[in-house]
Order: C-alpha cells, then structure tokens, then sequence
C-alpha cells in the first residue's frame, strides 16, 4: 500500500521531477540527435577519482573511450586521454521549458564526448536522450489529460445537467468507450490516421487519439456529480431567483466537480504517458530521429540489442517514480475527498 | 431469464455499437479507405473497383453500413491484401491463440489472487497484509510495457525460457505429449508477464471485497457454531463478496485483452496483437476491423459468463431483488 501522507508532499515531488525533465536541455549534457558514429553502444563510462597511477584527483574524471583493436563492439579506456568533469560548460544549443535559448549545461567534458548512460546505435548519448526524451512522453500525457478532462467535463455536464435523452444516449455511448479493451481501441483508431508524417504532426495524433479514446470515464464521473449537485438547495434557490443555466453550471455545480477532475487527472496522466509510450514502441508514435519514453524502448525490440546492451534498459527505469509519484497523488487525492478506499483509485486502472 | 435476456441484450448493444464505431472510423477518415488501396501496389486496381461496388460506396451511409453488416453476419469479414487472403479464417487462428493465452493467464492471476487478497483481509493491518500490499504497490507503479520488457529480459539472460513465438522449429515429428510440452514451454514467459499484470488490482480488489464481509454477524455466528476457518472464508466469506468480484472478473476481460496485446508484440507470440500491429503498419484495414470486432466479441462473452456467474452465486439476483 501506498501510505497516502496528503497530497501536498506527492505534487512537491512530481513538480520536481517534472522540473527535471522540463529543463532537461539544462541537465543533459548533449543535443538528443547529435550522433558519433566512432562510438556505437558504448557502455556506461566510469567516473574515475584514481589515475592509472594511483594518484587522486579531487575533480571526477573520465577516460576517453575508444574500439578495442579488432573487435567492433568492444570498448576500452584511453589512459592517455583524461576528461575532468566540468560543471556548467557552454554546449549546444537548447531551449529551456521550450522558451529561453541557452547554451548552458549542467555538467560535460571537454575533448571528448561523455557517456553517463552509454550511447545508443548511433553514438548518441542515452542520458540526454531519455532526458528530452522524457519531455515527449510526459508533455503527451499531460495535454492528453487535459483534452481528455476538457471533453469529459463537457460530456459529463451536459449529461448530467440537461439529462433525458441527451443523458441516456452520451452514456451508452460513453460505457462502449469505458468497457472497449482499450488498446484495441487506441490501435483501431491510430490505424485509420495517416501512417507516416512529420514528428509534430505525429505528436499532436497522439493527444488526439489518446483524448478521444479516455474522455468516457471522467465524464461518468462528472456526470454523477452534477446529478447530485443540480438537486442542491443552494442550485434550486439559485435558479428560483432567476438564474439561466449558464450561471448555474458555472457558478454553483461545475465547482463541486473539481475534486472529481483533479483526482481524475492524476490517474489520467500517467496512463496517458503510457499510451504514448505504447504507441511510440509500436512504432506508431512520434518516429526518429525526436526521441521519447517509447521510441528509446523500442530498439529493445531487436534481439541483438536486448541480449548485448543493458544500458539500453534505462528508459525503463525512468517512469517509475513518475508512476509512482502520479499513483501516490492520486490515492492521497482521492483520500482527501473522503472517498475512503485507496483501492478505488489504484486499481480502477487501466482506464 | 429476463436478467439474462437483458444482459444479453447489453452485450448486443454494446456489439452493434462498436460495429457503428469502426465502421465510421473506416469511411470518415481522412485518406479514403480505397484511395490509399489504390497506392498499394500490390492491390490490383480491378480489385479495388471491385470492392468498391462490393460494398456500394456512392451510397449513403445507412445503406453501406447495412451492406457491411450483411456481409459481416455471413462470415465475409472482407479481404486481407497483405495475406492474400479472406480475413476471417486468418482472424480465427490468432484469435484462438490470444484465447488460450488470455484465459490461462485469467485462471492463473484469479487463482493466486484469490489466497492471497482472503489472506491480506485476514490479516489486516500486520505484516503478511503489509507485505502483500506492498508487493502489489510496486507491481502496480510498474508499467505494463516495461513489466512485458522486463520479463522478456529475464528470459534472455537466464535462458531458461524460449524467447518468443509459440511452438518449437522442430516441431514435426513429436508426440502430441511433446507438442503440448513444447506449447506449455512457449507459454509460460507470457503467461507470467500478464498474471504480473493482472494481479495487483485483482488482489486489491478480493482484498477489500472480503474485508467488507468479514465483520458481518452472519459470518460471526457461523464462526460460533465452530466452522472450521478455511471453509469459513473459502466458502461463506468469499460467497457473500463474490457479487463484485464477478463483475471485476467481468471488467478485467478488457485489461486483459489490452495487456495481451502488447505482450504479444513483445514476445512475439502469433496472436491478435501482432496482427493487428502488422494489418496498421501495412494498412491492411479489413484486418484491423476485423481483429478490433474479434476483440469485443471477447469482451462480450467474458462479460456475459461474468452475468451468468453472479447470478448463479449471488440469490438476491436470482430472486429478483436488487443486488445492492
């Protein structure tokens, strides 16, 4: 179980996370699609503080790596060849949070290219890569949540405020979308956009097919809640001085429903950065050379590099605290509304 | 029987509805279904036209639909180019491959699930609860793809286990012993990524199901009369939180489903899932509405036993009274 300590201490650290990957230009210490040719799957490279002759350096340093002499795969460190490691050197360039143009990162070496995380088929640096590519991934699930939430609300209010027909024929329509398994769906979807197209293009589809397969289950809930609130006293006193519907909604019953929606979108987040990454791993998703989550993981796809390169796991581990993080909000969330049971929360799942 | 003739109806209703779903998918999409056939060339472009009087596109909608689902109901689930053939026999195989791997995965994740979610709400609060939660806390912050990759990483470090597919490459020439051997082998690495899956939201749910029953006096009063404390939770406790758990079982039919796509396409196991991957890639588009239909069958079927079950477990439905 999940100790659900308010929600306070669970969005302190998802904002620092998700600060991490907002200014990951900053903390990667590379371009994403910068490549190095010389140095495919290069292994984690080690942070020395002992020369090969024993003597201590107070600044870390690397090794320059370099191809073992006939093999092609197989590395082996440059004794002659040292990198200190420097904190914040001028590198490429990159915009931090998307905005503000910057040349400054947080650590590198000068020389020769450093590997914290190894290095991908095309010499590519893994640590920058799942850095910036985290910024796909999480920016997907994000803007997903939020056209998911958008249209819910939208639904689920109208359903529930207007209710007759309007409410019986949104909800049918509304429990095939909750009761669908829902990566068909997402497939079936995804299979009748176009195929190929630009990285952006590619990225915007995902919101869209995401949004528009997960708006059901908030709206149901949204629904309920606006059922309840539109039988308040406060609500009938409301509309007996006149008030238009309008006002209604936007004054008195869409703000019981905040708790519903805010609770919904920690669920909904990391499902979201999920889907994007199911898709991207598919190779349905954002394509190369724009790394996320789920393209990085796809390569795991070829045998050679499952068996050879375990670096190439590391995209893996990075969601975990995300998911962890999002898991714990949501259950101290759902706690704080007095809905009770934690399990409601972390197992009403996958969508 | 009207309860069942109500579910049933649910389930057709749901059926028609994802028929409306992907057949409006497939005609108001962007890119026109035969235009992009069209480009295809390996599609004949007398085929194209074929198809395209086949299924009457200057048509209005209604009529269209009409048509499709006519064909549909006679076992014409369209044509598959890719193939090279009629989609529904290529759907049956896969499909009854993804069945054999969903429902043992099921049986195996509601068998364990089960023990351990009565042994949780027994103990609840001390450590084999704590212990059991927090097992099924972490299994549950780990994604299903990265579970699925997990897994198969195990499986080529160890090398205990064959790394995809279903059957052996000499598969010829055994004993129908040795083939079922050799498909239990092939089974397993799946299996287990999707009973990981399954199981955290399954134990949390048997868990707070049977907590809620613990404390009612019948069961107080069984316990006095000195039943014995397996019989007393297998079969009284579990039987009066059996009505929401048959509607998990109900539900988790379509995570299920989902999961088991993707471990499909992981370990390369000949389900629906990698067809329905390849059928996108290579806009194979019969074939992708036929597998997304296939699934909802599924869903459907496991949904409607899921009714058929309450209602054999749980009297209040049986006696027509509303079941809470």
């Amino acid at each position: 179980m999940i100790p659900p300590r308010g929600w306070k201490r669970w969005f302190v650290a998802l904002v620092a996370l998700h600060g991490i990957i907002g200014c990951a230009g900053f903390f990667a210490p590379y371009d994403p699609a910068e490549q190095d040719r010389e140095r495919p799957y290069v292994p984690p490279m080690r942070i020395h503080m002992v020369d090969t002759a024993g003597h201590f350096h107070f600044r870390p340093f690397f090794y320059a790596v370099q191809l073992r002499a006939g093999s092609f795969d197989q590395f082996e460190e440059r004794a002659d060849q040292v990198l200190p490691l420097q904190f914040l050197v001028s590198g490429a360039r990159y915009r931090l949070l998307g905005l503000v143009p910057s040349r400054l990162h947080f650590f590198g070496a000068s020389g020769s290219r450093i590997y914290l995380l190894g290095s991908d088929a095309y010499g590519r640096d893994q640590l920058s890569r799942i850095l910036l590519g985290g910024q796909i991934s999480l920016l997907a699930g994000l803007l997903g949540a939020g056209l998911t939430l958008f249209l819910g609300v939208l639904i689920g209010a109208a359903a529930g405020f207007y209710g007759g027909w309007r409410d019986g024929l949104l909800m049918r329509v509304a429990e095939l979308f909750v009761a669908l398994p829902w990566l068909y769906l997402l497939l079936a979807l995804r299979a009748f956009l176009p195929l190929s197209v630009s990285p952006l293009r590619a990225f915007f589809l995902i919101i869209v097919v995401v949004g528009a397969v997960g708006w059901a289950r908030p709206a149901r809930l949204v629904r309920g809640v606006v059922l309840s609130a539109k039988e308040r006293d406060y609500v009938r006193a409301a509309r007996g001085f006149g008030a238009k519907n309008n006002y209604l909604l936007q004054r008195h019953i869409l703000p019981q429903t905040a708790s519903v929606i805010l609770t919904q979108a920690a669920i909904l987040v990391p499902q979201f950065v999920l889907a994007e990454m199911t898709l991207s791993f598919l190779g349905l998703g954002v394509p190369e050379p724009v790394a996320s989550w789920g393209s990085l993981l796809a390569s795991l796809q070829q045998y050679s590099v499952l068996v050879s390169y375990w670096w190439m796991y590391m995209p893996a581990l990075a969601i975990v605290p995300f998911f962890l993080g999002y898991l714990g909000l949501a259950s101290a969330l759902q706690e704080d509304a007095g809905a009770g049971k934690i399990e409601k929360v972390t197992s009403g799942g996958r969508w | 029987m009207r309860y069942f003739l109500r579910r049933l109806m649910q389930g057709v209703f749901l059926l028609i509805g994802v028929s409306i779903l992907t057949f409006l998918f497939s005609t108001l999409a962007p890119g026109n279904y035969f235009d992009e056939m069209r480009l295809n060339p390996q599609i004949a472009p007398e085929t194209v036209a074929a198809l395209r009087v086949q299924y009457q596109f200057d048509r209005p909608l209604p009529v269209r639909y009409g048509r499709w689902v006519n064909a549909l109901l006679h076992g014409d689930m369209g044509f598959s180019f890719a193939y090279n053939s009629p989609v529904a026999p290529l759907l049956w195989v896969r499909a009854r491959n993804t069945l054999l791997l969903t429902v043992t995965a099921m049986l195996i994740a509601w068998a364990l699930a089960l023990p351990l979610g009565i042994w949780s709400a027994t103990t609840f609060g001390r450590l084999p609860d704590r212990a059991i939660s927090g097992a099924t806390a972490v299994l549950l912050v780990i994604p299903d793809l990265v579970l699925a990759i997990g897994v198969l990483i195990l499986a080529v470090r160890s090398g205990w286990f064959p790394t995809g597919g279903m059957v052996s490459a000499a598969l010829e020439g055994l004993t129908p012993v040795q083939k079922l051997r050799d498909l239990a082998w092939h089974m397993e690495l799946p299996v287990l990524a999707l009973v990981l899956s399954a199981l955290p939201s399954l134990v949390r749910h048997v868990r707070a199901a049977v907590a809620e029953v613990l404390d009612a006096p019948f069961l107080r009063a069984a316990a006095s009369h000195g039943i014995p404390r397996t019989r007393l939770l297998y079969r009284y406790a579990l039987r009066a939180a059996a009505n929401p758990l048959i509607s998990l079982l109900g539900f988790s039919v379509g995570s299920l489903l989902s999961g088991s796509l993707l471990v499909e396409v992981v370990m390369s196991w000949p389900g629906l899932g990698p067809l329905l991957l390849e059928a996108i890639l290579a806009r194979d588009l019969f074939v992708v509405i036929g597998g997304v239909l296939c699934s909802t069958v599924f869903l459907v079927t496991g949904n409607f036993l899921a009714d058929v079950l309450i209602y054999w477990a749980d009297p209040r439905i049986r006696s027509g009274a509303p079941a809470r």
